[in-house]
């Protein structure tokens, strides 16, 4: 006789902790066969306001460690991952339907994807920042710094590789993320939320939301608080309404990408979620 | 009993499992040398740690030829991202041996455990992990698309840092695609030999990194060797200088990362409380046995007695004596020799005029020890004002004008490091400017990080370790030309057979017959591309 499994209640990650969404909602997440997996919270625009609220108490903690202290952690996670690696493989290989090789190979490419980015962590300002060889007697350097809050709305047709590579590349400069997951895929990013919370990423730097992007994208786009808004999985959504939404507040939008490899590594997904500052000061003469 | 008489705080040393005698570190196991072993001991007190082998100059071919076999048939092969994640695993085993290395430092060099603890070994991790995440990221360490790795590389190390030179040169180059056979210090093998067993441990493929011991003449024969493309080392001027001198003409790059006589400049707006612990820091961290030490002071005429006065009063509670004492602030000379050379030019300071002046601690009775020590009425024109002491020695001299203080600090055959302490930040940057010097501190002193690049002007040495230029010495962009070799160069790489450079060496022999650079480049081309040709 086979044993009874105990399911795992999926609920968000907010503020480092897993509460179910505040408007007591779900939905169904299944197979592609149809089969029932899990209930999944359905978010609500208060969820979406505590997760903000969330991301920006965190910024000062994460954007004030240091660059080598943040590339440590972010290494930590590809470790815990690393150890979770069967669950995850499972877990896809349910939702989506694909092979184990498949989920395996999903797998694997976001654990390295944290590694690329962790290692990111204390050079980017090395690589993007510069002396500027100004016509006076000052010294006078740019350096990148983090935006803020980042909005995410992570790729709709990944369970995991594609929520990491949206969020990894924002954490690198310090900024914190509220991510809207995929919304047939949703359980890898909870899981995700678990190793996040026990691999020394202090709560609030990453939220986690599950539900509709359509429903929540828009107050997320709006919302004062927010100072980016990548939206590189909103390519089924209304994303210029969005677009335009976050104008109002001068909101950094990066766009909608399609396919499989939407938010490949790239140093430019760092950049976007950057400002640049520059530092003046006088040389007296000697 | 005054209030600096504490009980002993000994760290204890089980937590180290050293074996009674070590080999060298070659292909990815420990073999015996070729060579006469000899001892490690502990300055401290002059015991016997540990046999370490000798590796003569059949030992050096076979490392050389490991780290060949390992760059050409899998270091070389391997994705940068492996290459990473091999430094990362470094990084980790480093962090959880943490403990047991900085007992291993300090027992084998006398520095106190403090300081291992603190900063050589945490240093020592940073530096992998910082390195680990260029092995992916070299198309952006500023030499174009797709650098390549150089081959090769001999490294030769100094004792006064023994782990954490081992981490400064092997990361960056591993980092880069290169293999590395590193010669650690004579007087401090223990940590490298240590770190062997975590490169084992870390699966580390073999002849990647191979670790040879000896003296001064395992070195040469290593630097010396046809086999290799990449020379860098950290050491004394006048080893340097013969370093360049023996491989002129065979096409190595080099890296020199020499001795100094850093000028710490105070001004009289300095904020002092916190300049005397930068002053203090500067010339006793590791017993002053450190090539960027701020060994010569100058300070403005007008505090220049109050800096004194200060200087000595904190002194005085400085705690000299057992490395392995969580209280001790100083520790032991790393060697008799080293004793001797900073007796003698102590000696010769006080011979040419200068005052001496040390608190009045208890030495040891065993072992290598030097009273933190205060030159005083020192002039531009004296020994001690220009050589570098390289033990706990200070030499105050003073200015009046920022414009004597830059003149009198540029006034040295070196340029590595300076400090200036003053509260107007328009002057500090306007004084770091005209300032010779590779590393510049202000209001601090001694900081090291591996993303802020080290090295000197002058004989000083050259190129730099750390941040991204660290990972450049390392490497050559996609279209650089073969380097330059003479004659006598290529004949002995041809006489080499196992460990020739067959690719460069095409190219080279092109390059040999042009003079102009233009040219060089030019004659380089084609060599390449039949170099991309034999390798399919």
């Amino acid at each position: 006789m086979t044993r009874l499994t105990v399911p795992k209640t999926y609920k968000l990650y907010l503020g480092g902790k897993f509460p179910r969404s505040e408007s007591g909602r779900t939905y169904e997440v299944a197979t592609p066969a149809g089969e029932f997996l899990a209930n999944a919270s359905l978010a609500s625009r208060k969820d979406a306001r505590d997760a903000v609220v969330a991301a920006r108490g965190a910024t000062g903690g994460w954007a004030g460690a240091t660059a080598y202290n943040r590339g440590q952690v972010l290494y930590r996670v590809a470790e815990v991952l690393e150890g979770r690696h069967a669950q995850f493989v499972d877990e896809i290989v349910a939702q989506e339907g694909v092979s184990r090789a498949a989920a395996t190979a999903q797998v694997d490419e976001a654990i390295d994807r944290w590694v690329w980015y962790a290692g990111w962590c204390d050079k980017y300002a090395q690589v993007a920042g510069n002396a500027n060889p100004v016509a006076g007697p000052y010294f006078n350097i740019s350096a990148p710094e983090p935006t803020g809050v980042v909005a995410v709305i992570a790729p709709q047709d990944s369970s995991l590789l594609g929520l990491v590579s949206a969020v990894a590349p924002a954490l690198v400069t310090g900024n914190t993320v509220v991510v809207v997951a995929s919304e047939r895929f949703p359980l890898s990013a909870i899981s995700l939320g678990e190793v996040l919370a026990t691999s020394d990423v202090p709560g609030g730097v990453v939220n986690v939301l599950t539900g509709s992007p359509a429903e929540i994208a828009p107050w997320l786009a709006s919302h004062q608080d927010v100072d980016a808004l990548d939206l590189v999985g909103a390519g089924e959504l209304d994303w210029p309404a969005l677009e335009q939404a976050a104008a109002e507040s001068v909101t950094r939008v990066s766009w909608p990408e399609q396919g499989p490899d939407a938010a490949t590594p790239s140093i430019e997904r760092i950049r976007a979620f950057t400002e640049t500052k520059t530092v003046w000061h006088t040389k007296s003469l000697l | 009993m005054s209030f600096l008489e504490y009980a002993p705080a000994p760290e204890s040393t089980s937590v180290l499992k050293l074996k009674d005698a070590y080999g060298l570190f070659i292909d990815g196991e420990f073999v015996g040398g070729g060579g006469a072993a000899f001892d490690t001991i502990s300055p401290a007190t002059g015991r016997r740690i540990a046999t370490v082998a000798t590796a003569d100059a059949g030992d050096i071919d076979r490392a050389v030829a490991a780290a060949r076999r390992a760059y050409d048939g899998t270091w070389s092969r391997l994705s940068g991202r492996d290459r990473g994640k091999y430094l990362f695993r470094i990084a980790r085993l480093v962090q959880e041996r943490a403990r047991e290395l900085a007992v291993a430092e300090s027992l084998d060099n006398g520095k106190p455990i403090k300081e291992t603890r603190d900063f050589d070994i945490p240093t020592v991790a940073a530096w992998f992990f910082y390195y680990a995440g260029w092995a992916d990221k070299l198309d952006h360490a500023g030499l174009g698309p797709a650098p390549r790795s150089l081959g090769v590389a001999a490294q030769v190390i100094p004792w006064n840092f023994p782990l954490m030179m081992l981490a400064w040169k092997i990361a960056p180059a591993l980092a880069a695609g290169n293999t590395v056979v590193i010669k650690p210090a004579e007087t401090t093998p223990l940590t490298a030999l240590i770190f062997a067993e975590i490169l084992q441990q870390a699966d580390l493929p073999a002849g990647v990194v191979n670790i040879v011991t000896g003296a001064g003449e395992t070195g040469a024969a290593l630097v010396a060797h046809p086999g290799v493309d990449k020379v860098a080392f950290t050491g004394s001027t006048a080893v340097g200088k013969r370093i360049a001198q023996t491989i002129a003409g065979q096409g190595k790059k080099l890296t020199l990362e020499l001795g100094g006589k850093g000028a710490n400049i105070v001004f009289d707006d300095a904020p002092l409380e916190q300049a005397i612990e930068g002053i203090v820091n500067g010339i006793f961290f590791n017993q002053g046995q450190v090539c960027c030490a701020g060994s010569r002071l100058l300070v403005q005429e007008s505090v220049h007695d109050e800096v004194v006065e200060r200087l000595r009063e904190r002194m005085r509670t400085l705690r000299v004596g057992d490395p392995l004492d969580k209280n001790t602030d100083v520790g032991a000379i790393n060697s008799a020799e080293q004793l001797q050379r900073i007796t003698a030019l102590t000696e010769a300071g006080i011979a040419e005029g200068a005052e001496a002046w040390s608190p009045d601690c208890e030495l040891p009775s065993e072992g290598f020890w030097f009273r933190p020590t205060l030159l005083t009425n020192v002039a531009t024109s004296n020994t001690v004002a220009r050589d570098e002491i390289f033990g706990p020695v200070l030499s105050i001299l003073t200015f009046r004008t920022p414009a004597e203080a830059v003149a009198k600090a540029n006034n040295s055959p070196y340029g590595l490091s300076a400090g200036i302490w003053s509260e107007k930040g328009s002057r500090t940057l306007a004084l770091a400017d005209k300032l010779k010097a590779g590393v510049i501190w202000s209001n601090t002193f001694n900081k090291f990080d591996p993303a802020s690049p080290f090295g000197g002007y002058k004989e000083s040495g050259y190129g730099r370790e750390g941040g991204r230029q660290g990972i450049g010495a390392y490497l050559q962009a996609a279209d650089a030309p073969a380097p330059a070799r003479s004659q006598a160069a290529l004949d002995a790489a041809s006489g080499a057979t196992t460990t020739a450079r067959p690719a460069v060496k095409r190219a080279a022999k092109a390059v040999a017959k042009t003079v102009t650079k233009p040219a060089a480049k030019a004659a380089a081309k084609p060599a390449k591309t039949s170099t991309r040709k034999a390798a399919k």
